[in-house]
């Protein structure tokens, strides 16, 4: 009995050893080839594919300090270079030569705005002298901000070649420090004109009539106007939101990784840029009118009054409300009143 | 002339860093700066590979395309190079480059840019090749000497390959079709729109 059981014994051994050969024997000889380390490992190719959002990258762990190097592949760069280099050179061009372009045309048309009446001789308030700091301030700061963001886009294509790499570099050096420093006096400046003059800006009634009847640019009508008419509201605004825009996406592109990585930056570059050309040719707009294209416009910015026969003319209902409250700013009567008032002293 | 290349095997990669390390060292990079990083995708989880990247130095390389002071310039050897006394440190080639190769060191006021620092390839600047004053401003000039960059000399693994395009491609190539795969050669398409078949 027991004989026949350690027969039986071997017999299953020997069985089940064969059966376990038989079955392990091929996957053996097959571990090459059917075991593959990259079945699993993530091709560059698909997590390209995988990004929905154009700004996406593609990221993993870093185990050096700065996380920002995490990001091994942004393909979004592409899209800035070729918005930089390419789509922001035509808006930039056709805006600004575009607006040169017009107001020669428009000058060389229409002429002065003249004072229809002549000068009366009598001068009204318009801007005290705080208003004029802020204004000067701020245009001060805009021209040069303008320059140097012009000469980042196109100085390369316009200047270089005339002043060759060390020249132009060194001019684009201070350029950038002047963009940087200024940036904080025209922010300021733009705070400011909100606030003094928001309550003449508010768009209403008048200002629809105004441009119905062209604001006396298109013509010889001059619709009334309270302080500020219709284009001077425009103005206004662009100034306000354009310059809140420009500020917040150049302090993000000055204060890297503050507030936003890499597709904020390109985003807040794109905006920057589109804003700041449409506000430049905004801007010789109203540069325009306020010298060459009307007769006693500057003076208001200047001296801070403007002549009695050019509000009347320009700002009649302004002229009223003044009139009402401080009643004629005739210096010479005034003047003369004072004389008159008091001889004895 | 050579078409010089970077090609990481991110099947051979382990994540050892030595050649951030050898690039610090090799090169004297300023403080806060690696011109060469290892990433780690799908970390922890099954196909993890981790891959060293700096500068391609691509085929029609973007940093240069938008430069708005025109510093960058390329070799006879196809390396991607800018000179720092022309560098304004505006930012642009950081905002273009896919591979977020181009740093500023942290000068100034407000965390500003200074001038930027890249990967040369170890190949120097502008200045004579071995100058002192290319040394600071560049680091080292392999190149020069006969020798590839440190970090794909001295990688363990050899992961990191470093010369001529046409023959680490090929033995790239060879590899993969020894060992029977091969996750790709990373960035290649970005850089020089082109691949390597496995």
């Amino acid at each position: 009995m027991a004989g026949f059981i350690s027969h039986a014994r071997l017999i299953i051994g020997a069985l089940a050893l064969m059966f376990v050969f038989a079955a392990a024997g091929p996957a053996a000889a097959q571990q090459p080839s059917s075991v593959n380390p990259t079945a699993q490992a993530v091709s560059e190719d698909q997590l390209l594919n995988a990004l929905q959002n154009r700004g996406g990258t593609i990221s993993g762990r870093v185990t050096i300090p700065d996380q920002q190097s995490a990001t091994l592949i942004q393909p979004a760069g592409q899209d800035w270079r070729s918005f930089h280099e390419r789509t922001l050179k035509w808006i930039g061009g056709i805006s600004v030569i575009g607006m040169i372009v017009l107001l020669i045309a428009f000058y060389l048309f229409r002429g002065m705005v003249k004072i229809e009446r002549g000068r009366s001789g009598r001068t009204v308030v318009r801007f005290n002298a705080f208003e004029r700091f802020v204004h000067w301030m701020t245009a001060a700061c805009f021209i040069i901000l303008a320059i140097s963001g012009l000469n980042i886009t196109f100085g390369k294509s316009l200047l270089l070649p005339l002043m060759g790499p060390e020249a132009f570099t060194g001019w684009s050096q201070w350029l950038k420090y002047a963009h940087n420093y200024l940036s904080f006096p025209f922010t300021i400046g733009v705070v400011l004109i909100c606030l003094i003059w928001i309550a003449g800006n508010i768009p209403n009634k008048t200002d629809v009539e105004w441009l119905k009847r062209g604001g006396g640019i298109v013509g010889e009508d001059h619709p009334p106007a309270y302080r500020f008419n219709a284009g001077q509201k425009m103005i206004y605004w662009i100034v306000v939101i354009g310059g809140a825009a420009v500020a917040i996406t150049g302090y993000l592109l000055m204060f890297p990784f503050y507030g936003t990585g890499v597709a904020g930056m390109q985003l807040s570059s794109t905006i920057h840029a589109i804003v700041g050309v449409l506000f430049v040719a905004a801007m010789l707009g109203h540069i325009y009118i306020g010298t060459l294209g009307m007769e006693g416009a500057f003076e208001a910015m200047g001296t801070g009054t403007v002549d009695e026969n050019w509000a009347k003319q320009h700002h009649r209902l302004w002229l009223e409300e003044e009139a009402a409250r401080v009643g004629p700013n005739d210096s010479e009567a005034q003047a003369r009143a004072r004389a008159a008032a008091t001889p004895a002293e | 002339m050579a078409r010089m290349k970077f090609l990481c095997d991110a099947d051979r990669c382990i994540e050892c860093n030595a050649c951030v390390t050898a690039c610090k060292n090799e090169n004297e990079v300023p403080w806060g700066i690696n011109r060469r990083r290892v990433v780690t995708i799908n970390d922890g989880k099954p196909g993890e590979r981790s891959i060293s990247m700096a500068c391609m130095h691509c085929t029609d390389a973007p940093c240069a395309a938008v430069c708005p002071v025109s510093c960058f310039y390329t070799t006879a050897d196809a390396v991607v190079l800018h000179s720092k006394d022309l560098c304004i440190g505006c930012g642009y080639c950081f905002y273009a480059c896919p591979f977020g190769a181009p740093q500023y060191p942290k000068v100034g006021n407000f965390g500003s840019r200074g001038k930027m620092d890249k990967c040369t390839f170890c190949a120097g600047g502008p200045e004579a090749d071995g100058s002192q004053a290319e040394f600071v401003k560049y680091g080292a000039n392999r190149l020069a000497e006969g020798k590839l960059p440190l970090c794909a000399e001295m990688c363990s693994t050899k992961s990191l390959l470093a010369g001529d395009g046409d023959i680490i491609a090929q033995i790239y190539k060879e590899r993969v079709v020894k060992r029977g795969y091969g996750s790709g050669a990373w960035g290649w398409k970005t850089a020089y729109k082109e691949t390597i078949a496995s």
